[in-house]
């Protein structure tokens, strides 16, 4: 699983709906491995207003990193020559890091879910299915 | 033949030996790759790569085609036989084991477009007594709906047994708040036939 899905999966159970703590999961016991992928940077580009930096925060300290920057630059201008290292930081952080086993805890309801050869399984069990 | 979803659920049908036989048969790829080819052409993208969710994922055939495309994405299936025929084939997408029926596992606004190729009349089905699909049917499009970005397309290709099912589907799609409803191709032919869900989650703030 990409650092990228990370800041968009959250718990399944219904009852975890009405709370905010369903997001992010919290990430612990996790493997990792870089894996080169294709630059793309009009994909992030089109999801940079849809990151939760403070996820990425979070979800990089339960990883171990803690050296991010504490806020993305506002108003990420393409044609800005900075802009492309801040790009391929990106890209090596949320498309070619991956987690391939681990776990991932809601916060709300404590179920955890597993992450066995980089797929997580989102079965529930059917107290909260 | 008996259609699979009368015979037992997906994680059972879709075992080890049917995953491969299903993922290797050239007739099984060609149909699903031109399907998947037809979803893409009615969710109308622009150029630039998404952030794509693939319901019902597979092994991988229709994510290899948004691979192609140049899209990113997730994909969801109940069968861990055809998450691993996916691993061993390399798919670049984000596998998840997830029953489609119990939610879609993600934050609102995730994702630009979604697709299911073959898929969504599985949730129409009752596998065991404490399983209602009217349930499943509404959990499955309220999260989805969620989990698209304003005015996100979802296009799913699917079997509907009768017309009931056509019914359940669509009147679960709009009270989720969705807009749009079925196309039909080859609507003359018996054989060629296919049903196409599209549907979108509200009006896009952007192309206006
Ligand atoms: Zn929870």
């Amino acid at each position: 699983m990409k650092f990228l899905t990370t800041n968009f999966v959250k718990c399944t159970s219904k009852a975890c709906d009405s709370t905010t703590d369903n997001f992010p999961l919290q990430f612990n016991d996790c493997e990792l491995i870089q894996e080169e992928q294709e630059f793309k940077p009009e994909f992030l580009l089109n999801i940079l207003d849809r990151l939760d930096w403070s996820a990425v925060l979070k979800v990089a300290h339960d990883l171990g990193n803690d050296s991010l920057p504490q806020a993305l630059p506002e108003n990420v201008d393409p044609e800005d020559p900075d802009t492309l290292a801040l790009l391929k930081d990106l890209h090596s952080l949320l498309l070619e890091t991956n987690i391939t086993q681990g776990e991932m805890k809601c916060r709300a309801c404590e179920h955890v879910y597993y992450i066995k050869n980089s797929i997580p399984n989102f079965l529930l069990p059917p107290h909260l299915a | 033949m008996s259609r699979p979803e009368q015979l037992a659920p997906p994680e059972i049908f879709y075992n080890d030996s049917e995953s491969k036989k299903y993922t290797s048969s050239t007739r099984v790829q060609h149909i699903q790759a031109k399907m998947t080819l037809r979803a893409l052409e009615l969710l109308n993208l622009s150029s630039t790569p998404h952030f794509i969710l693939d319901i019902g994922c597979g092994s991988g055939l229709s994510g290899e085609i948004l691979s192609e495309e140049g899209h990113v994405w997730c994909g969801m299936d109940i069968a861990p036989s055809m998450l691993a025929t996916a691993l061993d084939r390399e798919v670049e997408g984000d596998l998840f084991l997830a029953d489609i029926g119990s939610g879609v596992p993600f934050r609102p606004g995730t994702f630009d477009a979604a697709i299911s190729i073959s898929v969504i009349q599985w949730l129409c089905n009752a596998d065991s007594s404490n399983v209602d699909p009217k349930w499943r049917l509404m959990r499955f499009f309220n999260t989805l709906f969620a989990s698209l970005k304003r005015g996100g397309k979802f296009v799913a290709q699917f079997y509907p047994s009768d017309d009931g099912q056509i019914d359940a589907i669509l009147s679960s799609a709009k009270v989720a708040g969705f807009q749009g409803g079925l196309v039909i191709d080859d609507a003359e032919s018996k054989r060629n036939k296919k049903y196409y869900l599209v549907l979108s989650a509200g009006q896009s703030s952007e192309s206006l």
